[in-house]
């Protein structure tokens, strides 16, 4: 019996392929999307662990010398024969290359180069380097001993015995001690060893997590929005099948199938067919990943330095969860549809338009689902704290808006239907109104992805402009100068202003500020920093009482985490109050930063000497020369300030550049629902459609209606997508950055951009109404009559 | 520490460990080999031998606490060369690496410890006798008194030592022969130490007084290619004598094998192959592999006839290099207490 009920079941999608494509392809594009989007995060994420697991850094505690100073290899000594399980870490600069020396045998991390093949000598016998080849090629003749190629070691490295290294940089001091997780049980302090050295912990090396968070919130968002889309299509062509299938599920009935039996039928048919769709999904998923990923790759290059491999490997971890959410997601759709299918009495009647029977009520409840939705939203925004709540925020308020669109058209519709003059017009408008129950869901769909892009270029532009501006502000001097030695600081503090350029000395040091982990820059108070820094919030002396060393200039992180704000003031050491003078807005810096007077700088840190300078200048390429040739400074130790901005702005737009693209991919999976719902309600409409062409309108006319009222609905649609999308970015410029990365920032308008979005989904709906409405034109007269014929 | 990377170091074949410590592969290119007769010169030679690839300094100790329970505790210092002879700076070819560990009836405590030579953090000096590594250390003003520590994540010990008889030499003068070959290697040990000191386990510190033993055997090449793994005991028995034994397992099934006798003055008799015989009783699964924690031990010319058993079966070492290490209980037609090693079980 089961086989027969299977056979009976499964005919209904071989009458109707149509809707079959719909759920497959529904279900397909919604994993696809997510496991996408899961792949390329779960990829960058395993590739920049293991490249922050290749440096070390961030992962391990470190122990690190005083600002500009070194470890001696007797401070390595005393510490290991005191019981501090340390690795030793020497590195410099080689041709622009940085240059990394471990000991193998006692490091935690390899740098990349555990894959050697064992045949080979030691590394430490052979005398040789080990790079990235993308790396090497055109540094080989800086160095005097061969540089080996490993596609495993990060860009821009080189790697080596600490042995060789110390050789090639010709020193024998250590820049850093890594500490090892574990480490014996009487331990001494580390002052007690060695008094002139600092422990710094791992959590506050640890960068590139924090940077990449950004990233991977972008990315989830639209991950679970894609599907959540996917979803929708699912879920009305799931409803429609059922719908349509009452005849056969009440014959089957007739026929003695016991109802639970029925059932479980029909839950094995969905999770098939979810089978079937989700696999096609993966599949996608895998090609849209494999081809985002390079673009992913690049970026995270672009940002952290770290290698991310650009090809794709296949992680059990998506392909489940991608898998796992279709079926589920399917199942869940499909629940709704057979516990009506449950309590249906068993000659109930079957007439398709049972479904819209019901849609006054369901008007009802989806209007009181938004209404709480909303107080939902409203009442997060107000009293929640945290990222949780504000993406539960997001959800409320994206959920209730969908909920709420067929209401709201609603009465936009009924207006129109008032004003009509004319008999077609009035009944194009009462049909249309009818169409919003079918068509809802499709609409939500439509609507969720208008406003999903109107939101992410909202926020990406205003991103933009924010960071052009604060590019601009602080990289004013047409140089920045690295330099290595002490005497080349003194001499570009002495030399340069002789040429007539301005010297900026910029001190750092990493301390905390009111418990905050905060790097504390000394700088010179002038013009540069008098015309060029836009404050957030400050007081009109501000800069005077800086160079006074009364005050300081905290970034907004600092200020947002410390619950500082202007007027505040807070204890730089146990027996210096400062005051914080203003609040300047750091973009995308995770770390807190307080700016103080250079000399302030100085009597807090003596020991600490500038080896970073902005240098103002009119003629930078001259200057350059100089510094190089006079100064003896390396070529990639002068930075100028458009080359600097250029890379800021490259790393900005290739962060976006993933995003982007997930925005058309959304919009088409819109569209799609679209053409979708049209499509399995061509078949329909005939029966509605058949009165109005008896009554004498053409089958052309119908068509060019049908496209027409599509039309309608878009606009309809992106009418109260704008405000939806405004909202979504104001949540996620306002409430979920500021939680996530501790900035605000300011939102600027777009209407052009949304003018061209609106277009386009107008263009898209269009385009997904064409085929269905063609199908309309050229309805054969003889379907048209069956319906008279057959009257049921 | 990469198992790989340690390999790849050392330069060695994987299965080379497998074999042991001494296994460090099977050509001794540029490095001198023992030879027979040797003549001995202290206290230079309780210091290192840069020139042989493989030496250590292996100290086992048979402990009891105040109420009469057993302990166990080792402490190993090993040097191995990439290269003959020395060098300072990270330019040595010398690399050491130590195993300490405590033993009780019912936990086992094990760590090891890294080191490049030449920069200072591990190393050997004879006179005053001075063995290192990190803040581990064997060290006195001769080799008959030293002081020991040694510790890691969740223990760590303070003995002193004092030895109450001569240095025995093992094979022929301390010419050891490893295999039918002629592989040798050469092979003394101190086995008179008396030993009292603190243990801190995680239960808190324990005063423990006992008997150890120190090994002292240097080489380049000691096992042969068809030989796969080794067990070695060395027992204390009640009435004063001591038996040093060891059998290498061949990969065709059969075993070479070798003892000492040393009686209560340290006057020593040395069996060659085939004389002692050890046979596994019972084994244990630890690390997924079945290890032998139980035997009979036969070396009829002196009567002998005993069953060993572990004090703790699960004395494994889980390190880089895993081993099964720990003390014995003796009894049979001789009663006492011992250590057992047994390397190559896979």
């Amino acid at each position: 019996m089961n086989r027969a009920c299977l056979k009976a079941l499964f005919s209904h999608w071989r009458r109707n392929p149509l809707q079959l494509f719909a759920f497959l392809a529904g279900l397909a594009l919604a994993t696809a999307l997510w496991s996408g989007v899961q792949a390329i995060n779960s990829e960058a994420r395993a590739s920049y662990a293991a490249a922050a697991a290749t440096l070390a850094e961030g992962q391990f505690d470190q122990i690190i010398p005083p600002s500009g100073g070194t470890i001696s290899q007797d401070d390595f000594v005393a510490l290991r024969r005191a019981g501090w399980l340390v690795s030793p870490v020497s590195e410099g600069e080689v041709g622009g290359v940085r240059v990394i020396g471990f000991d193998p045998l006692s490091s935690p991390v390899n740098f990349g180069i555990d894959e050697l093949e064992a045949e080979e000598q030691s590394l430490r016998e052979e005398g040789v380097l080990y790079a990235n080849p993308e790396t090497m090629r055109g540094v080989e003749d800086s160095f005097d001993v061969p540089l080996r190629a490993n596609s495993n070691i990060v860009l821009g490295i080189t790697v080596g015995d600490i042995g060789v290294v110390q050789q090639v940089l010709g020193r024998t001091h250590l820049t850093r001690l890594i500490v090892l997780p574990e480490q014996p049980l009487r331990r001494p302090k580390l002052h007690d060893v060695t008094p002139h050295l600092d422990l710094q912990e791992a959590s506050q090396t640890a960068d590139i997590g924090e940077l990449t968070d950004s990233f991977h919130l972008n990315l989830k968002a639209f991950g679970l929005l894609s599907f959540a889309v996917g979803l929708f299509i699912v879920y009305s062509t799931i409803g429609l099948a059922f719908e349509q299938r009452r005849g056969i599920v009440r014959t089957l009935r007739a026929l003695g199938v016991p109802l639970p039996r029925l059932i479980s039928l029909m839950i094995v048919e969905v999770f098939l067919l979810a089978l079937v769709g989700a696999s096609l999904g993966l599949a996608l998923g895998y090609f849209i990943a494999a081809a985002l990923l390079p673009d992913v790759a690049m970026t995270l290059r672009g940002l952290y330095g770290a290698q991310v491999s650009g090809v794709l490997k296949f992680r059990a971890s998506w392909w489940v969860s991608g898998m796992g959410i279709a079926v589920l997601g399917s199942l869940a759709a499909a629940t709704v549809q057979l516990r009506q299918i449950a309590a249906m009495p068993i000659l109930a009647s079957v007439r398709p338009r049972a479904w819209q029977m019901h849609a006054g009520r369901a008007l009802r409840v989806k209007a009181s689902a938004a209404f709480i939705l909303m107080i939902g939203a409203v009442a997060l925004g107000l009293f929640g704290s945290g990222l949780i709540a504000g993406f539960a925020l997001l959800a409320c308020f994206l959920i209730g808006a969908a909920l709420a669109l067929p209401v709201l058209i609603h009465p936009f519709l009924v207006f129109a239907q008032n004003h009509a003059r004319t008999a077609v017009a009035c009944w194009f408008w009462a049909d249309t109104r009818q169409q919003i129950p079918k068509l809802s869901l499709a609409l939500m769909a439509l609507l969720l992805a208008i406003s999903a892009n109107v939101g992410v270029v909202t926020m990406v532009s205003s991103f933009r402009l924010t960071f052009v501006a604060f590019l601009d502000q602080r990289l004013a001097p047409e140089l920045y100068v690295q330099v290595l030695e002490a005497k080349q600081a003194v001499a570009i503090e002495t030399q340069l202003p002789e040429l007539g350029a301005t010297v900026l000395p910029l001190l750092s040091q990493d301390t905390e500020v009111a418990g905050q982990p905060t790097r504390l820059f000394g700088v010179r108070v002038g013009p540069t920093y008098r015309e060029n820094w836009v404050f957030l919030e400050g007081l009109p002396d501000a800069w005077d009482r800086v160079r006074d060393g009364t005050a300081a200039v905290a970034n907004e992180q600092l200020a947002r985490r410390a619950g500082l704000w202007v007027g505040d003031s807070v204890m730089l050491t146990k027996d210096h109050r400062i005051t914080i003078a203003a609040v300047v807005a750091d973009y995308g810096n995770p770390l807190g930063q307080l700016v103080v007077d250079e000399a302030l700088f100085h009597t807090l840190h003596p020991q600490i000497e500038a080896r970073q300078f902005g240098v103002r200048t009119d003629d930078p390429a001259a200057l350059r020369r100089i510094l190089i040739s006079d100064l003896g400074l390396a070529d990639s130790a002068i930075t100028n300030q458009s080359a600097l901005k250029d890379i800021s702005l490259q790393v900005f737009d290739r962060t976006f550049t993933v995003t982007s693209a997930l925005n058309v991919l959304t919009l088409a999976v819109a569209g799609f629902a679209m053409l979708m719902s049209l499509l399995t309600l061509t078949d329909l409409r005939v029966p509605q459609l058949a009165p109005v062409w008896a009554l004498g309108m053409t089958r052309r006319r119908i068509g060019q209606l049908e496209l027409m009222r599509t039309v309608v609905f878009a606009a309809l649609v992106c009418l109260f997508a704008l405000p939806v999308g405004l909202g979504l970015a104001w949540v996620l410029l306002t409430i979920v950055n500021v939680e996530a990365f501790g900035w605000r920032l300011p939102m600027f308008l777009f209407p052009l951009d949304y003018l061209r979005l609106f277009v386009l989904a107008i263009l898209a709906a269009i385009a997904a109404a064409f085929w269905p409405a063609v199908r309309l034109m050229c309805l054969p007269p003889a379907q048209l009559l069956k319906v008279f014929a057959n009257e049921r | 520490m990469n198992v790989r990377l340690l390999v790849f170091l050392l330069c060695a074949p994987i299965t080379a460990w497998a074999q042991g410590f001494s296994g460090l592969g099977t050509n001794v290119e540029g490095f001198a080999v023992p030879s027979p007769a040797p003549v001995f010169n202290f206290p230079l030679d309780h210091g290192p031998h840069s020139d042989y690839r493989i030496e250590w300094w292996y100290l086992t100790a048979n402990l009891k606490d105040a109420d009469g329970s057993a302990y166990g505790l080792q402490w190993t210092l090993f040097r191995t060369a990439l290269a003959p002879g020395e060098a300072t700076g990270w330019h040595s070819p010398q690399i050491w690496f130590a195993h300490a560990a405590v033993t009780t009836p019912d936990a086992h405590f094990a760590t090891e410890r890294f080191a490049r030579g030449g920069v200072g953090t591990a190393g050997v000096e004879a006179d005053p006798f001075r063995a290192w590594i990190d803040e581990w250390s064997l060290e006195g003003p001769e080799f008959g008194t030293l002081d020991l520590t040694a510790q890691g994540t969740d223990f760590a010990y303070d003995m002193t030592l004092q030895s109450t008889g001569p240095l025995v030499y093992h094979g022929e003068q301390g010419f050891s022969v490893k295999s039918g070959e002629g592989q040798a290697s050469y092979y003394y040990s101190q086995p008179f130490y008396q030993i009292s000191g603190t243990l801190e386990l995680p239960t808190g510190q324990v005063a423990v007084t006992g008997e150890a033993w120190l090994d002292r055997e240097w080489s380049s090449q000691p096992l042969s290619e068809n030989q796969s793994g080794w067990d070695w005991f060395s027992l204390s028995f009640d009435k004063g004598d001591k038996l040093m034994g060891f059998q290498l397992r061949q990969r065709d099934g059969t075993y070479f094998s070798a003892a000492t006798w040393i009686d209560a003055k340290g006057g020593t008799t040395a069996y060659e192959n085939g004389a002692f015989t050890a046979e596994p009783l019972a084994k244990t699964q630890l690390a997924a592999r079945d290890v032998p924690t139980s035997w009979k031990l036969r070396l009829a010319e002196r009567g002998l006839d005993v069953r060993v058993e572990a004090l703790n079966r699960a004395a494994w070492m889980p390190l880089s290099i895993p081993y099964w290490e720990g003390p014995v209980i003796v009894s049979g037609t001789h009663v006492g207490v011992g250590y057992l090693e047994m390397t190559g079980y896979e």
